[in-house]
């Protein structure tokens, strides 16, 4: 039988239309090619849309001593040496370009007195370096960039899921999709695709992120043949909301902290002092989550199994202009007054360090025509994010994917996908169009609650063997789910789709915590608590086969110049 | 922990000629809200039920529906507020796609015809803005995209050959206009192509405003006020005219 499709030809095909698949088409069309995105929720509503904290940039509004070198020093000495230093060199040297240039596609800063874009301070950076639009910079950031697409010939395709990649011999030409609100399945046929979907929190129970974040990019990716990188490297930010149930891990922003808030545990201790008596509570994410988790562990934690967070000192005034989302999300969902009450929070999952391996000046991937950006790719963050670094990760290599994406696409030809192909995708599709299958939301449910007992902030060998064989036995139930009603609008069916994909996140994450045998970064183990220098190394993951290989790497030798800029690393 | 009894519109428009009201029993939690409760019957009685939603915490105006006749967000309505009966219906508004999922796309139709943020070309960089320059624009730039207000207006529900934009885009052509730095004055395209005239002022889009925008207030009738005075009357005409004139030379002094 043939199965039928719309057949649609573009230069270059972006999947995801978050702040990096947004900025990478503006580079793109800029440069002369035609670009279509694509993403599986409505234009303007990518999780990219949450951030609230800021953009990283050392403009030194704030701080005249600012300036890249010690952004790029923290990243990387933060990173725990496991990050590539070209990356962060790039990044710290570009975001205030693209701050700038934000700034004049529209998006409106808060100011200093002297009408400077205002910076806040911010988990384990030096000086205050976050450009900030209140604590809503990400709706911001992709409203502005929504404007910028939306006025140029950028075509767009919302609510389309992108199911599969499409190859000939070692290159990726392509990708099949399912159109949400028609059911039509969808090929596009492209020069270069970019991937640009973002985490994969999702598979955790208690976490931050919206619902697209199910590593749909990491599972395209990697069936593609593209390697990954460092997956281990989970981050737990230390204060999502405890209660009540159904807000259970949304962010609590660090600019709560960055603008003074303290934590505190329930004998009314401030912890940090303890933990951290010179960065208190504004370390890096890793010890201030891992500090959260043992008072909450040594039983000094809150009613609701937290820690508090308390701004009530700075006033009314001041908490409700500087942080007046949080204000009201608190007043909304809990029920508190952030100005007379202290906040309930716990450590949720977060953001993922790891993802596609990518060339940091054009973020090629090693499958010809495929390139990542954003969350999704690694290599910046090393074993662990700094706050605002992620805003800035997206507009920086954002663009520079769209810049090599379009190169490329400039010297190369349309291929024609195997007729073979799509059909065995489109039936792969359908085939979970059945009575009496496997609920779908049963095995999501059974795969989060397995990361979150099993994969958490304190990793164990024997806990992360149970998760493996939970995960590989759920690899086998995903075949048996399935879901009635048809192809139209049909969330059921999403669920069956994101499900392999959201095992291969899980799967390397708990492979590669089981081959760091160290403690660094986010990655913590408390059989073996420290960090060792032999395990200096990136950790690549590659399919081979059916399998899932895993090679420890050696990070690639930063070059002099930079070197002398670094903190040398202690053990 | 008690129980509610959810009444959810369900209807495919390719194949059911009616919707119908399907009623769904749902046990409930502390603090709980109609997202909750809606996503309850999706996972746990029928996939099969189509909603949107996104981040579950009022910030990507995915989620908006009709909740007991209100145009709301359901990630952002509570339980305990509306008793143990709830009615949730799509936005009436738009095309339905399939139970509470609406066709909106028209909306991005409409901000690509809006003129967009075009700053000064000789301002010297980096921008030195000040703080209160930016306090109006900044109401508007907190829209979620929702779309409520434009699923409440009567003008864009009853009269939709009028050719009326909504409040949505009044908004988004505002934040625009009352940026320091832009150079472009849209309520003449308000008005003239975007069927500002229409709007009678009766503030239900206000209302509905999850994010507290006041539309009718702070956007709909300035611009209107900035659309009659440079059409009609005809002093201010003549002083808008000079002032051009006058920054088109200092402009080019600089
Ligand atoms: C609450 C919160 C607060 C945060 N605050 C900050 C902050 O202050 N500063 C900071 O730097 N970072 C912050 N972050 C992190 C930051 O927001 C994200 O890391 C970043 O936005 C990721 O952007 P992205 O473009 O890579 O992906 P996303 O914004 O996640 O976009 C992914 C896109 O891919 C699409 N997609 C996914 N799968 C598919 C598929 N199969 N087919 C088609 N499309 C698909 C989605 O629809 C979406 O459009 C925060 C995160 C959260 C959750
Ligand atoms: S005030 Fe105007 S825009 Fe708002 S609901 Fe009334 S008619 Fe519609
Ligand atoms: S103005 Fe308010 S109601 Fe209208 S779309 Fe924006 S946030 Fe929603
Ligand atoms: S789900 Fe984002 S606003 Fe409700």
């Amino acid at each position: 039988m043939t199965e039928k499709y719309i057949d649609y030809e573009t230069d270059v095909l972006i999947i995801g239309a978050g702040g990096a698949g947004l900025r990478a088409a503006i580079a793109a069309y800029d440069s002369g090619v035609r670009v279509t995105v694509v993403s599986k929720s409505l234009l303007g509503k990518a999780h990219t849309v949450m951030a609230e904290g800021g953009i990283a940039a050392s403009l030194g509004n704030l701080d005249k001593q600012d300036n890249w070198e010690v952004h790029f020093n923290d990243t990387v000495v933060e990173g725990v040496y496991i990050s590539n230093w070209r990356m962060a060199e790039l990044l710290a040297r570009e975001a205030p370009d693209r701050v700038y240039e934000l700034e004049e596609y529209g998006a409106l800063f808060d100011r200093t007195p002297e009408g400077k874009i205002s910076q806040r301070a911010f988990g384990a950076h030096t000086y205050r370096r976050l450009c900030h639009v209140g604590d809503r910079t990400g709706l911001e950031l992709i409203k502005t960039l929504e404007d910028q697409v939306l006025h140029r010939d950028v075509k767009f395709f919302d609510e389309l899921y992108i199911t599969k990649l499409l190859k000939n011999g070692d290159k990726v030409i392509g990708a099949v999709g399912l159109k949400l609100n028609s059911g039509e399945f969808y090929v596009f046929r492209a020069k270069a695709v970019i991937v640009a979907t973002g985490g994969c929190g999702r598979i955790y129970k208690i976490t931050s992120n919206s619902w697209e974040s199910t590593g749909d990019g990491l599972g395209l990716a990697f069936n593609a043949g593209a390697e990954l990188m460092d997956m281990e490297m989970i981050q737990f930010h230390p204060t999502g909301m405890v209660y009540p149930p159904g807000v259970r891990g949304l962010l609590v922003t660090e600019g709560v902290r960055g603008d003074g808030g303290i934590l505190l545990n329930s004998e009314g201790e401030r912890f940090m002092l303890r933990y951290s008596p010179k960065k208190k509570d504004l370390d890096a994410r890793d010890i201030v989550a891992r500090a959260n988790y043992a008072e909450i562990m040594a039983g000094r934690g809150t009613p609701h199994g937290g820690v508090y967070l308390d701004i009530t000192h700075k006033g009314a005034d001041y908490i409700k202009t500087k942080l007046p989302s949080m204000y009201a999300q608190f007043k909304d969902f809990a029920g508190v007054d952030i100005t007379k009450e202290k906040m309930e929070v716990a450590p949720t999952v977060h953001y993922q360090m790891g993802g596609i391996k990518v060339d940091p000046d054009t973020t090629r991937t090693n499958v010809n025509g495929l390139f990542a950006a954003g969350e999704v790719a690694s290599g910046l963050h090393g074993g662990n994010r700094l706050g605002g670094n992620s805003l800035a990760d997206i507009l920086v290599f954002g663009r520079r994917s769209g810049l090599g994406a379009s190169d490329y696409s400039k010297n190369a030809t349309f291929q024609e996908p195997s007729k073979t192909d799509i059909e065995n995708e489109i039936a792969r599709v359908k085939s979970f169009m059945k009575q009496d299958a496997r609920n779908p939301y049963e095995i999501i449910e059974e795969l989060s609650q397995n990361m979150s007992d099993n994969v958490g902030i304190i990793r164990t060998e024997t806990n992360l063997q149970k998760a493996l064989i939970t995960i590989l036995e759920l690899k086998g139930a995903a075949s048996s789910v399935g879901v009635r009603g048809d192809l139209k609008y049909n969330k059921g069916l999403l669920a069956c789709l994101e499900i392999p994909n959201m095992l291969i996140a899980a799967e390397a994450i708990v492979r590669g915590a089981l081959t760091r045998k160290e403690s660094r970064g986010a990655h913590a183990r408390s059989d073996f608590p420290k960090k060792d220098p032999k395990l200096k190394k990136n950790i690549i993951y590659k399919r081979m086969g059916d399998e899932m290989k895993l090679e420890l790497r050696d990070v690639p030798e930063m070059p002099e110049n930079l070197k002398k800029l670094v903190d040398p690393e202690e053990y | 922990m008690g129980k509610i009894t959810l009444s959810i519109y369900r209807r495919d428009p390719a194949v059911d000629a009616e919707g119908k009201f399907v009623d769904y029993e749902v046990p409930t939690e502390d603090g709980m809200v109609v997202l909750d409760a809606v996503k309850y019957v999706e996972t746990n009685i029928d996939p099969t039920l189509s909603l949107r939603w996104n981040c579950k915490a009022g910030k990507c105006g995915s989620c908006s529906a009709e909740i007991n006749y209100k145009p709301s967000l359901m990630c952002k309505t509570k339980i305990d507020t509306l008793g143990d009966h709830i009615r949730v219906a799509p936005m009436g508004a738009f095309p339905l796609i399939k139970d509470l999922v609406t066709d909106v796309s028209a909306n991005w139709d409409l901000l690509k015809k809006i003129p967009i943020f075009t700053p000064r070309k000789d301002e010297p960089k980096p921008w030195i803005i000040a703080q209160i320059d930016i306090e109006r624009s900044k109401e508007f730039k907190t829209c979620i995209e929702c779309f409520l207000c434009q699923d409440v207006c009567h003008v864009v529900r009853e009269h939709s050959g009028s050719g009326y934009f909504g409040p949505r885009h009044i908004v988004k052509a505002a934040s625009a206009d009352m940026h320091p730095l832009d150079t472009i004055d849209r309520s003449e395209f308000l008005d003239a192509s975007a069927g500002l005239g229409y709007c009678n002022i009766t503030k239900c889009c206000t209302e509905v405003c999850p994010e507290g925008i006041h539309i009718t207030d702070n956007a709909i009738i300035p611009e209107k006020e900035r659309a009659v005075n440079a059409f009609y009357d005809p002093i201010s005409i003549i002083v808008r005219s000079r002032r051009k004139k006058k920054e088109a030379k200092n402009n080019g002094k600089q």
